[in-house]
């Protein structure tokens, strides 16, 4: 039977502010439990939020990203429920009238077509502390260090066809938001969390199917895994004749599954109400038009002018501008060694895979951006062949030095003075007459063993260019 | 509109309020002459009045962002019921 897939996803972001958003406490990862959790953070009696103005900037930029309305009026609301983790007993978050309203983003999908994904909101709310469950003997450990960080929620419309598409989304707003750095995106410590809503219909019915809640995913990997294995748990259902049961589902990336998330609570009532201990937002235009004056080149914008300005393909402009870093390394090798097209295939091609084999992010690459496009120079002016470079390159990666001491140290200079060629090329056709008879009555491929033979003689170091050109002169010479 | 006995039962449980058998009644009572205010207070006729996030007539200010809180866990934990390791002890909330 067939199936259409409809999925929505809401991405919890950690803004980066340096205090919480409703209290003076710091937000630092990593700080000994409870240690930045004040009487606000705690609930205690008494207290009042006072609301982070840095939070509301960063939201704002976030709005004015996506070409989203920004709401001059946003209220606060009280959610209601009882959680260890959630000290006052409500979490403040925003309802009716969010920070940020209807907006959208495109996302770049395999085929190279682009989809525009509209988003739905984004609001301010505080995150929860964390539970321990696991170290105390009937007991529950509660650390409130992240009770009150600021979070921003992004909601997406239910536009999303399939676990690559969401996938694609996700990293199109993980892109954003480290663009904007209103967040540091890093999704091992949970600064950007997602949750999807799945379900499944067929194709042309206008209701949408009874959906499950994916809960708190934190690698674009597993959202992927999450999402298929809860797409196909959901045909399996229906095509048994069964019935889905809307439920909060947690993935187990161990047993690649979800699980239902059995809950004690009778009824989900949170009981919204505006928040009595914070006023109304209100911005003006200028307050906008002063954050909108310190937006940067957002990705699509960098990823057009890749295109443009380099004459990179949509593909090669789409990778390097997804990551700001990377994309600045790029522009920076470009800077030194002139030639685009070469700049995208080494930062793509082998610096890439090793960043990603030794697990390093672009900033912590040992070889600067500045010795990459020297190393290109080298190729580009014939010093080195492209064979040689990469010897060159491995160099570099092990902290041999620049570029040029290396080629000077592994004495790698390429033979490109053509007596000298012409010579080996002569000594190879000398020395293997079988198969210059051979070549000759028409066994084109044995060109290749010719090449093979002259780059050996040369130990590697003839230009490959011309031990092409003049093998094929020499061979057809006769 | 009416409480029924369940719906109040379904209340106080949200509010995790242990309530008696025996009260139920005058608690729906006591919530019924609320909701009865509530209904009167509907029959105003507010076409065109924006619903008020809050009584007074001022704007949220906003807070610089700057570490002003200090660390005070130990104080804090002296009137936690039981803490270790310098987390928050409570009875375990997942089976």
């Amino acid at each position: 039977m067939e199936w259409e897939v409809v999925i929505g996803l809401e991405v919890h972001v950690q803004l980066a502010t340096k205090t919480k958003i409703f209290s003076g406490a710091a937000t630092k990862f990593g700080a000994a439990p409870n240690t930045q959790a004040c009487a606000i953070d705690l609930g205690m009696p008494g207290v009042l939020p006072v609301f982070n103005g840095d939070a509301l900037h960063k939201a704002v930029a976030f709005g004015l990203a996506i070409d989203a309305e920004i709401g001059k009026r946003s209220v606060f609301d009280r959610k209601n429920y009882f959680y260890p983790d959630l000290p006052k007993g409500y979490q403040i978050t925003q309802m009716d009238h969010p920070i940020v309203g209807m907006g959208h983003v495109d996302i770049n999908l395999d085929d190279g077509t682009v989809k525009r994904v509209n988003v739905t909101r984004a609001h301010l709310e505080e995150d929860a502390g964390k539970s321990l469950h696991e170290e105390f003997e009937g007991m529950t450990g509660v650390d409130l260090n992240r009770a009150g960080t600021p979070l921003l929620e992004v909601v997406s419309e239910p536009e999303l066809s399939n676990a690559k598409e969401a996938v694609a989304y996700l990293k199109k707003i993980h892109s954003i938001i480290t663009y904007l750095e209103i967040s540091d995106g890093n999704m091992a410590e949970g600064s950007m969390r997602c949750d999807a809503n799945v379900s499944i219909r067929r194709p042309g019915d206008p209701v949408l199917g009874t959906r499950c809640e994916i809960k708190n995913v934190n690698s674009f990997r597993f959202v992927e895994k999450a999402i298929n294995y809860e797409i196909l748990r959901h045909i399996e259902i229906l095509e048994d004749g069964g019935k889905i049961v809307q439920e909060t589902r947690l993935y187990d990336a161990e047993k690649d599954e979800t699980r239902s998330m059995r809950s004690k609570e009778v009824a989900n009532d949170y009981r919204y109400f505006p928040e009595p201990d914070l006023l109304p937002v209100i911005i003006d235009h200028d307050f906008i038009e002063q954050i909108a004056a310190t937006m940067p080149e957002l990705p699509d914008a960098k990823s057009a002018r890749f295109i443009t300005q380099y004459g990179l393909s949509d593909y090669d402009a789409n990778v390097l501008a997804a990551n700001k870093t990377l994309a600045q390394y790029f522009e920076d090798v470009v800077a030194t060694s002139q030639d685009a097209k070469l700049s995208s295939n080494w930062v793509m091609g082998d610096l890439s895979a090793l960043l990603n084999k030794n697990n390093l992010e672009t900033a912590q690459s040992p070889i600067s951006a500045q010795d990459l496009g020297t190393l290109i120079l080298r190729i580009k002016d014939n010093t080195i062949s492209g064979r040689m470079a990469k010897t060159v390159f491995e160099g570099m990666w092990d902290g041999e030095g620049a570029p040029d001491d290396i080629i000077a140290a592994k004495g790698l200079k390429q033979v490109t003075d053509n007596s000298a060629i012409e010579k080996i090329v002569d000594d190879v056709i000398a020395a293997n007459p079988e198969q210059v008879a051979e070549y000759r009555s028409g066994k084109d491929k044995l060109f290749g063993f010719f090449v093979g033979q002259a780059m050996k003689l040369s130990r590697g170091q003839a230009s490959p260019g011309q031990v092409n050109d003049i093998l094929k002169q020499k061979l057809q010479g006769e | 509109m009416s409480l029924e006995r369940s719906e109040v039962e379904g209340i106080a449980q949200l509010a995790r309020l242990k309530i008696e058998a025996a009260d139920i009644d005058s608690y729906a009572t006591g919530l019924n002459n609320i909701l009865n205010l509530v209904d009167q207070m509907q029959a105003v006729d507010t076409t065109g009045v924006e619903p008020l996030a809050n009584p007074l007539d001022a704007v949220q200010r906003l807070r610089v962002d700057e570490v002003t809180e200090a660390n005070q866990r130990e104080l804090f934990q002296t009137l936690a019921p039981q803490a270790e390791a310098g987390l928050y002890l409570v009875p375990k909330v997942i089976e």
